[in-house]
């Protein structure tokens, strides 16, 4: 084993590293920065320093607001009991206002306006976050692909919580804060809209989530397989190509016939990972707001079997049934 | 020849695990050996088998095409062929290729002096797939329990085979395998970023070195895990994501009969809520 690389075989103990110099007018760093041994094992055993400037703090004082305004309203939901709030917390949930309200701004905090208030402190903490990535690449002269991906996956954070029910005109399309409320949200929608698994972007979303997984595994199983070439200083195999990175390359074109280079795998690996939650999105945006039955637009389309008839009539299309 | 500029000085003999010099040779860039002979008849015998199959069916739309297993009343026994023969032989001819090539990546490994590294990750993707179309089969008494084979046919058969558990977004296995799903795909963007950002910086700025990689995400969330743990950390967790998902399959059915929500009656009844 102890040439597949899996743990690190030698750990070299120094000054910890403070990091390149940073732009007049940055906080300090601090010093809060360790060795930890096991994290050493896997990757760097470095833990910290950590840079904590205004878009920081404003940030986690945002997710702390978002993530107490959740817990004291499940706590309240079952009494205030704290055994019964352990209990069934993976069951309690904060739910959004119900369709009475429609897309009402500010809803009674009873009847959905702390679940309102909850998503607007986890959207800000969110985008403050997103800018402060923004600031950290900038002060150290990276280019902006990190917080540009992180950015994807808030898209379809907000598209779930404020656009879709926007556009369907109610906060009651919005996905409830909880752990097993939203897994129960995510069933119901798929149900409602007769099976997201025949909405097209739905499938190109699980494409890119699958196929994300599978190029982390081909990657970081090739990196490792060549790491005693090497092979995991990416940047100067990227610049002054190698043997690490013409024996990566070799293997996949002898494997499949086709090979990336060592900076295009990072390519893929960013447009894999970065499709995903944007087609997810388009997918969520269209349900509801465009198709209503997403296999009743497959078989239209050509791409599900029809069934004949049962005779049994829905509901949904009598004069009586809710607009 | 499809050959790299680089390429001809790493195209030696040896490395081979069986046949010895008789299939090692390369065919334009892909290197053949005895196991990409057998991968290469045994994907094709299925591939034409599939295209058959399909002859014989309703429709050549192919988002329609669908390859049944056999009838459950045939048990784990051999079907016709028109009723669930072929999936059982096209099983066969897949399963058959992909060993066969990842043992031909071992050849390729061995060749190129690296580790197992990639034939082995291989491998939790054929246990997947060997656990939807055979473990669990033959755990469950009947072949007809594999899923069909075509585009959206698989997908109703995700379906059905989900919603017979009431809800199998409660199947703790399944909550694991999605996690890592998703949690694979986040560290994925950011290592390509990451990596794409130091070698693309803004005009005018020198390519970074992997200090200021670190320090980016030191500066950010306080930890960086290094140019090779990220390799490690990625491994580890898209194999996660494979390797609970075939368990999530396996123990629905063989091991719980009930809809997954009900599992959860174990964590309400514990002794320490009374």
């Amino acid at each position: 084993m102890r040439y597949q690389n899996m743990f690190t075989q030698v750990q070299l103990r120094g000054p910890l590293e403070k990091g390149p110099p940073l732009p007049p007018g940055s906080f300090a760093r601090g010093d809060l920065a360790i060795y930890n041994y096991w994290a050493g094992k896997l990757g760097a055993a470095q833990i910290g320093p950590i840079y904590l400037g205004k878009l920081g703090i404003a940030s986690l004082v945002c997710a702390f607001l978002a993530f107490e305004i959740i817990g004291l309203n499940m706590w309240a939901s079952v009494n205030w009991d704290p055994i019964q709030f352990a209990r069934q917390l993976p069951w309690l949930a904060l739910e959004p206002p119900g369709p009475q309200w429609g897309f009402t701004l500010a809803v009674p905090l009873a009847e959905g306006g702390w679940w309102q208030m909850a998503g607007f402190f986890m959207t800000a903490a969110l985008l403050l976050w997103l800018v402060r990535t923004f600031r950290r690449a900038s002060a150290l002269g990276l280019g902006n692909h990190v917080p540009w991906a992180f950015a994807a996956g808030i898209s379809l954070i907000l598209t779930l919580g404020f656009i879709r029910p926007m556009l369907m005109g109610s906060w009651s399309e919005a996905v409830p804060f909880g752990i097993f409320p939203h897994l129960d949200w995510t069933a119901a929608f798929s149900i409602r809209y007769g099976n997201l698994f025949y909405n097209p972007f739905h499938c190109l979303s699980i494409v890119f989530l699958y196929g994300s997984t599978l190029l982390f595994a081909m990657h970081g199983a090739t990196i490792l397989a060549v790491g005693r070439y090497g092979g995991e200083r990416e940047i100067e195999q990227i610049t002054d190509r190698g043997t690490a990175s013409e024996r990566a390359a070799l293997f996949w074109r002898w494997t499949m016939g086709f090979n990336a280079t060592m900076e295009s795998i990072h390519r893929w690996a960013w447009w894999f990972a970065v499709l995903c939650p944007l087609t997810g999105a388009i997918g969520i945006l269209l349900t509801g707001t465009v198709v209503d039955n997403w296999y009743l637009w497959a078989v239209e389309h050509g791409y599900a079997p029809g069934y004949p008839s049962t005779g049994v009539i829905d509901p949904a299309t009598l004069p009586g049934a809710p607009q | 020849m499809a050959l790299l500029s680089f390429e001809r000085k790493y195209r030696v003999r040896g490395g081979t695990l069986l046949g010895g010099d008789l299939f090692d040779f390369w065919v334009g860039p892909f290197y053949v050996g005895f196991f990409g002979v057998i991968s290469a008849i045994s994907a094709l015998l299925g591939t034409l088998l599939i295209i058959y199959a399909a002859s014989l069916g309703p429709t050549w739309n192919p988002w329609l095409i669908s390859i049944a297993p056999p009838d459950i009343s045939y048990g784990l026994g051999l079907a016709p062929l028109r009723e669930g023969g072929f999936w059982q032989i096209i099983t066969i001819c897949a399963i058959a290729a992909f060993s066969s090539w990842a043992l031909r990546e071992v050849e390729i490994c061995r060749k190129l002096g690296m580790g197992y590294h990639v034939p082995f990750a291989y491998g939790f993707a054929i246990f997947a797939y060997v656990s939807l179309v055979v473990i669990r089969p033959v755990l469950l008494g009947a072949w007809g329990f594999g899923f069909p084979y075509g585009i959206f046919s698989h997908l109703d058969w995700v379906s059905n085979t989900g919603y017979q558990y009431l809800h199998f977004h409660y199947n703790p296995a399944h909550m694991l395998a999605v996690s890592f799903f998703f949690v694979t795909g986040g560290a994925l963007a950011f290592h390509g970023a990451l990596v794409l950002s130091a070698v693309n910086p803004p005009a005018g700025e020198a390519v970074k070195s992997p200090e200021y990689e670190d320090a980016f995400f030191r500066d950010t969330i306080g930890y960086s895990v290094g140019t090779l743990g990220i390799h490690r950390l990625g491994l580890f967790l898209a194999l996660s994501a494979g390797f609970w998902s075939a368990i999530c399959i396996i123990i629905s059915g063989p091991f719980w009969t009930r809809g997954w929500p009900e599992w959860w009656t174990w964590w309400l009844n514990l002794p320490i809520w009374s």
